[in-house]
């Protein structure tokens, strides 16, 4: 019946709607769609591995909370999850995948090695991936559970639906940088790309960071 | 080093016929200390003829290089030198196994490298040099296999501390602000 009601005209106070309209704004409709449909990249390491392949397959289905599209491209996924410790010869790695990943971008730490390292208190094992790229979500155990990496993906669905937007607010120190691109913005430590990369030599000896 | 030498002289009538690959050894390069243990066969030769004596066993029939492994005895218990480098040979027509150790001394501990007899020395005397920096001289190509180029540590020297000297955290920080 709603369908035959008149119609107010626009500029009215008294605007009515009919039923099968729901009227939302467009940040929680954008949100709506990001937290539904994250892909992961799986940053799989080490035993925690084995459990986060288990929560893809088929008993544990992390398609009934649209996380399931796993891909092995950065450039096509917006949620890492780190599962297994990360060594040092690893974390350049990690932190460039972490920054070939495109914007809106999460990142979970999954199970006790890659949050803090685990029982691997040894001079090669980083201890703790926060302490060089931005994280999320903690996952505890070791390995985890799939039932409690399930439970990290749904709370930080939560998280991104109560704090992403469209306008991109949240991102606005990165949209003020003037250079974007990976190889330039991160000075990596052992200097194996400037000695193979003469072009890049000259431009890390060029870019000035950007002040915020 | 760790077990007794009374083996090599004058044996007892019940000890066990000295390895003719032994007496072979000992014939190129003189006495040498050398044990039986669980029925293989192990000897100690010294580092400066370790080349001439892993050749002559090469020849011998040794022909597989399972592995080169290094050990740092750095305040062992009645140890006489740092490093013991060992190598593990094993013959595929008569399935015999070997054990032959060779010790080196800090400054500059190095022994001649056995690529030219087994190629599978390359990578395992490359680890050894990245973990222990036992200098392999006649190396084609000793390059750091396991740490980062960068590394400048011999990590599993007994004087090297097990959490490292700050190295894995010697990273850039990336935070919210720039990634």
């Amino acid at each position: 019946m709603a369908l035959t009601q008149p119609v107010a005209q626009p500029g009215s106070p008294s605007l009515e709607l009919p039923e099968n309209v729901v009227v939302s704004r467009l940040d929680e409709l954008a949100n709506w769609c990001r937290k539904n449909s994250l892909w992961p990249m799986p940053f799989a390491t080490a035993c925690c591995g084995i459990e986060l392949m288990a929560t893809g397959a088929a008993k544990h289905d992390l398609a009934r909370f649209g996380a399931e599209v796993f891909r092995f491209s950065p450039r096509q996924c917006d949620l890492m999850i780190v599962a297994g410790r990360v060594v040092m010869k690893m974390l350049p790695v990690l932190q460039r995948i972490w920054q070939q990943m495109h914007e809106p971008k999460w990142c979970i730490s999954m199970g006790a090695c890659a949050s803090t390292g685990g029982v691997f208190d040894t001079y090669a094992v980083v201890q703790g991936i926060d302490r060089f790229i931005p994280v999320d979500m903690y996952v505890p155990g070791c390995p985890p559970r799939p039932e409690q990496l399930i439970q990290a993906i749904i709370d930080l669905q939560d998280k991104i639906q109560r704090e992403g937007t469209i306008t991109g607010r949240e991102f606005n120190t990165r949209q003020r940088q003037l250079r974007k691109r990976a190889l330039v913005e991160l000075p990596l430590p052992l200097s194996i790309d400037a000695a193979r990369n003469p072009n890049l030599q000259r431009a890390l000896a060029g870019a000035a960071r950007p002040q915020d | 080093m760790t077990h007794a030498s009374d083996t090599s002289s004058n044996a007892a009538a019940d000890a066990p016929p000295i390895s003719p690959h032994v007496a072979a050894v000992e014939q190129a390069c003189g006495p040498l200390e050398h044990s039986v243990y669980r029925g293989q066969q192990r000897m100690v030769v010294p580092a400066e003829k370790s080349f001439e004596t892993l050749a002559l066993l090469k020849d011998r029939g040794f022909d597989l290089l399972i592995d080169v492994s290094c050990v740092d005895y750095l305040e062992y218990r009645g140890a006489t030198h740092r490093y013991g480098l060992i190598y593990l040979l094993a013959s595929t027509t008569t399935n015999e196994r070997l054990t032959v150790r060779a010790f080196v001394d800090d400054p500059e501990p190095t022994v001649a490298s056995v690529v030219p007899l087994w190629q599978a020395a390359n990578w395992l005397e490359r680890e050894v040099w990245d973990m222990f920096g036992i200098h392999f001289t006649g190396h084609p190509d000793l390059r750091r296999l396991v740490m980062p180029e960068a590394f400048t540590a011999h990590p599993l020297r007994k004087d090297y501390p097990l959490q490292g000297r700050g190295e894995r955290h010697n990273f850039p920080v990336i935070t919210r602000d720039h990634s």
